[in-house]
C-alpha cells in the first residue's frame, strides 16, 4: 500500500494500480466512457481526465498507474472543462434524436453531457451519412450514434474471442463494423449481445419484437403463450426500480398475464426436460464409447460459434435442442393437441435474457410445416418496457402461479440461468440414472460461482466423471483449442456464450454490473437451497408428458421435437 | 464478367509464419496482382496471420491505398494536390463524384467507371487535373470534365456493339 493526496485528502493506493482503481475504491467519481473494467485500458476518450501535480498535462486516470505521494485534484476547473468540451466534441457531429432514441432513458452520452452541464451546441460537425444496419436477427447498429469508445470491440474480441467488428475507415468516415462493411448477418456475429450492454450510446441495440408481440396480443384469434427464462426472474425488479436480489417469479407470472398472454409456461420447465434428454445421452455415450467430451446446446451464440469455428466439434456437440426450442416444440405439438387448439393460431413468445435466441428462434431448423416453434423473443429490457407501455408495475403484482403442465419446474432447472447450473443439475441427474439412488450432497460447489473456467471430477460409484464449465466465448475457445489437441480427459462440457451466463445475458439490464451478476446468481442458489423439488427427474409435470406424450428420453418422438443437429457454416471471419 | 482472379497463394508463401507486421506488404503485394483487396484475398491472409477479417478490413480501410472493388474499365484519378487545389479542384471532384455516382475508392456498379483521389499526378502546370487509364487531361472544368466523360461512355458504346 502506498499513500497518495486526491482532493486534499489522504488515500491509501496499491502500488502500480491504475489511478481510477484507487478513485473508484474511495467513492470518488471520475466520468469514463471507453473503460472496460478487467480489461487493459484504452485510453481513447479521455473523459477521465484529472490534474496530477508535477505534470503539465492532464493525465487519463484509467491508465495512469499511481505513485507515492502524488497530489491529484479530479473536479479542478481545468479538469471539468476539458471534459465539458470532450462531450461537447462528442455531440457536435452527433444526430440530435434522443427523443426517439432507444437508449434516450440509459446514453451515458446525454447523461455525461447533462453532468458536465452542456446545454449549447458550441461546435456544429458534419453528420456523416452512415447506414443503419438491421441484416442481424438480434442487434441492430447504427453508427451514427457510434461515438467510437471501442468498447464493443474489445468485448467482441477480447471476451468473446469473435472479432466480428473493428474500427474501419478514418478521419470522419470512421466507424465500427465488420470487414468490408457488410451486414452483421453475414459476419462472424454469434448475436450475444455483449456488444450492446457496454455500448454508451444508441448505437448498438436489439433487435427488437415489440411491434410483432403487440400484434398478436391484439388479435382475438391468436392464443399468446409466454415463456420466460430462467434468468428473467431473479433479474426484472431490478428495472422496476428495486437493488438487485430480489426474484419475482410469482408477480412476473401476474404481469405476463395482465399484459394479455393466455398462457405463462416456464422455461425452466424446459430446463428439466433437457436434462433428462441431455443426461440420457451422456449416458449413453459414455456407456457405448460416443464421442466425448459432450458438449451442451443450450447458449445459440455458442453454437454458432462451434458452427463457424470449430466445425471438426459439431460431434461432441449434444443433439438436445435449448429449453427455448424444446419448450417451443411441445407447447405447438402436446400442448396443442392436449387442448385442441390450431398450433397455428398459437403465437409464442419467450421472454429471455438474451439477444441470440432472437437468431435462434430464426433458425430454419426450429419450425415445422412452414410454423416458428417460437415467434418472437423479448429480451428483459423489452419485457419492462411492454409493462410501462401499458402502466404495469412489478410491484403491484399479487403473485400467481404459472400453467401446467410447463409452468413447473425443479430448482435444478432454474439453476440454468447461471454460468455452471446446466452441469450441476445433468450432474445430480446422470448420477441418478446410472445409479437408481440420488447423490447425498446434490450442491455440487466446485461448479458453482462466476469463474470463467471451473472444473470437477464426480465419484459414480466408482465411474469418474471429469468436467469443465466455462463461460465466454474466449475461454471457450481456449478449452477447445485443447479438446483439438488431443486433451482427453473430459467427459462433459457446459459452455455458456455470456460471462457467468443467462444472468449476464446480452438482453439484460444495461446497467447490469458485477454486483448485480453475483445478487441474481445468489438468488439462484437460494431458490435452490428453499425449495423442495431439486432434481429434474423429480419434476412431476416432466414426468407426466413423458408418460402422456413423449414416451420416455430419447424416443422417437423425443428425437424429432427435442433434437437436431447441426452444420458447419460459412461466415466473413 | 469480372476475370478470375489470380491464385494469392505464391504471395501467401513469400510470408512464411509471417505475424501482423506482414499485414500491409502482404496487402500491397496482393493489391499488385490483382488491382484491389477482395472478400476472399481478406479471409486467405487472415488464415494466413491467424488475424479476424474485420481487423484486417480495419487496418486496410486506415490507409488510402487500398482498394475494395476492381478498377472499372476506365480508372479516373483525380489530383488533390496543392496546385489542383488552389485552381478549385475541390469541384471537379464534386462533378465527377456526381456524374460517376460513386465516391472515392468505389467502383460504378456496370464496372465502367471507378475513382480514385490522388495527392499528386506531378504536372501541376496542367492543374487542375485529372488523368484517365494513364492518360492526362488538364486545365479541367465542370463542363468539360462531363465532355471528357461523356467521350469514354460513347467509346465504351462503341466497343461494346463491335465485340
Ligand atoms: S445515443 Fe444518446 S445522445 Fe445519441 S440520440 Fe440516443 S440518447 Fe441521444
Ligand atoms: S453481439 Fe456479440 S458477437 Fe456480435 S458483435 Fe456484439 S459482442 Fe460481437
Ligand atoms: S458502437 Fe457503441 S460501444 Fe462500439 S465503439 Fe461505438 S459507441 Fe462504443
Ligand atoms: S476512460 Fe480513461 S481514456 Fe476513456
Amino acid at each position: 500500500m502506498i499513500n497518495i493526496e486526491v482532493n486534499n485528502r489522504q488515500v491509501q493506493a496499491k502500488e502500480n494500480e491504475m489511478l481510477l482503481v484507487t478513485l473508484r475504491r474511495e467513492g470518488i467519481h471520475v466520468p469514463t466512457m471507453c473503460h472496460l473494467e478487467d480489461l487493459s485500458p484504452s485510453g481513447a476518450c479521455r473523459l477521465c481526465v484529472v490534474e496530477v501535480a508535477g505534470h503539465p498535462n492532464l493525465v487519463p486516470s484509467c491508465s495512469f498507474p499511481v505513485y507515492p505521494d502524488m497530489k491529484v485534484q479530479t473536479h479542478s476547473p481545468r479538469a471539468l472543462k476539458a471534459r465539458k468540451t470532450i462531450i461537447e466534441l462528442l455531440l457536435s457531429n452527433h444526430p440530435d434524436d434522443c427523443l426517439y432514441c432507444e437508449r434516450n432513458n440509459t446514453c451515458q452520452l446525454r447523461l455525461m453531457a447533462e453532468e458536465m452541464g452542456v446545454r449549447a451546441r458550441r461546435f456544429r460537425g458534419e453528420k456523416n451519412n452512415f447506414h443503419k444496419d438491421i441484416s442481424s436477427p438480434s442487434i441492430v447498429r447504427d453508427p451514427a450514434k457510434c461515438v467510437l469508445c471501442g468498447k464493443c470491440v474489445r468485448i467482441c474480441e477480447e471476451v468473446q474471442a469473435v472479432a466480428a467488428i473493428d474500427f474501419t475507415g478514418r478521419g470522419s468516415q470512421a466507424q465500427v463494423g465488420p470487414a468490408f462493411n457488410e451486414g452483421l448477418n453475414v459476419s462472424s456475429c454469434v448475436n450475444c449481445g455483449q456488444c450492446i450492454r457496454v455500448c454508451p450510446t444508441g448505437a448498438l441495440v436489439e433487435h427488437s419484437h415489440l411491434a410483432e408481440v403487440e400484434m398478436a396480443l391484439n388479435d382475438p384469434e391468436m392464443i399468446v403463450v409466454a415463456q420466460h427464462a430462467p434468468a428473467i426472474s431473479v433479474t426484472l425488479a431490478e428495472l422496476f426500480g428495486d437493488k438487485p436480489g430480489r426474484d419475482v417469479n410469482g408477480a412476473l407470472v401476474t404481469l405476463l398475464r395482465k399484459l394479455g398472454f393466455d398462457r405463462v409456461f416456464d422455461t425452466s420447465f424446459s430446463a428439466d426436460l433437457t436434462i433428462m434428454e441431455e443426461g440420457s445421452e451422456l449416458v449413453h455415450r459414455i456407456k457405448n464409447g460416443g464421442v466425448l467430451p459432450m458438449m451442451t446446446t443450450c447458449s445459440p451464440g455458442w453454437i454458432k460459434y462451434v458452427e463457424q469455428t470449430f466445425p471438426d466439434l459439431l460431434p461432441n456437440l449434444s443433439t438436445c435442442r435449448s429449453p427455448q426450442q424444446m419448450l417451443g416444440a411441445l407447447i405447438k405439438s402436446f400442448y396443442a393437441e392436449r387442448e385442441g387448439i390450431d398450433p397455428s393460431k398459437i403465437y409464442s413468445v419467450s421472454i429471455m435474457p438474451c439477444t441470440a435466441k432472437k437468431f435462434e428462434a430464426e433458425r430454419p431448423e426450429f419450425s415445422r410445416d412452414g410454423l416458428a416453434d417460437v415467434d418472437a423473443v423479448l429480451t428483459t429490457r423489452e419485457l419492462a418496457q411492454l409493462a410501462r407501455r401499458r402502466g404495469l408495475n412489478l410491484a403491484d403484482m399479487e403473485p400467481e402461479v404459472a400453467d401446467n403442465p410447463l409452468g413447473s419446474r425443479s430448482t435444478a432447472g432454474k439453476l440454468f440461468g447461471g454460468s455452471g447450473g446446466v452441469m450441476e443439475a445433468a450432474l445430480r441427474s446422470a448420477f441418478f440414472l446410472l445409479t437408481g439412488r440420488n447423490l447425498d450432497e446434490l450442491k455440487v460447489q466446485a461448479v458453482r460461482g462466476l469463474d470463467g473456467v471451473k472444473e470437477a471430477t464426480i465419484d459414480i460409484d466408482g465411474l469418474m466423471v471429469n468436467v469443465a464449465v466455462v463461460s465466454g466465448l474466449e475461454n471457450a475457445r481456449v478449452l477447445l483449442e485443447e479438446v483439438r489437441a488431443g486433451r482427453k480427459d473430459l467427459h462433459f462440457i457446459e459452455v455458456m456464450t455470456c460471462p457467468g451466463g443467462c444472468i449476464n445475458g446480452g438482453g439484460q439490464p444495461i446497467e447490469t454490473d458485477i454486483e448485480a451478476v453475483k445478487a441474481r446468481m445468489k438468488l439462484l442458489y437460494q431458490i435452490d437451497r428453499d425449495e423442495s423439488v431439486r432434481l429434474s427427474h423429480e419434476n412431476k409435470a416432466v414426468q407426466q408428458v413423458y408418460q402422456e406424450f413423449l414416451g420416455e428420453p430419447l424416443s422417437e418422438l423425443s428425437h424429432k421435437l427435442l433434437h437436431t443437429h447441426y452444420d458447419p457454416r460459412e461466415v466473413l471471419k | 464478367m469480372s476475370a478470375p482472379l489470380t491464385d494469392i497463394q505464391p504471395i501467401l508463401d513469400r510470408y512464411p509464419n509471417a505475424s501482423r507486421d506482414a499485414l500491409i506488404p502482404l496487402l500491397q503485394d496482393v493489391q499488385e496482382v490483382q488491382g484491389f483487396i477482395s472478400k476472399e484475398t481478406v479471409v486467405s491472409i487472415g488464415k494466413h496471420l491467424n488475424l479476424p477479417a474485420s481487423k484486417i478490413y480495419g487496418v486496410a480501410t486506415f490507409y488510402n491505398q487500398f482498394r475494395f472493388q476492381p478498377l472499372g474499365r476506365y480508372h479516373v484519378q483525380i489530383c488533390r494536390g496543392t496546385a489542383c487545389h488552389v485552381k478549385g479542384s475541390a469541384t471537379i471532384f464534386e462533378t465527377l463524384k456526381r456524374e460517376l455516382g460513386i465516391e472515392a475508392g468505389e467502383t460504378a456498379r456496370d464496372g465502367q467507371f471507378s475513382l480514385e483521389v490522388v495527392a499528386c499526378l506531378g504536372a501541376c502546370g496542367l492543374a487542375p487535373l485529372i488523368c484517365v487509364n494513364g492518360k492526362f487531361h488538364g486545365n479541367v472544368t465542370g463542363d468539360s470534365v462531363r465532355k471528357i466523360l461523356r467521350a469514354y461512355r460513347k467509346e465504351a458504346k462503341k466497343e461494346a456493339t463491335n465485340e
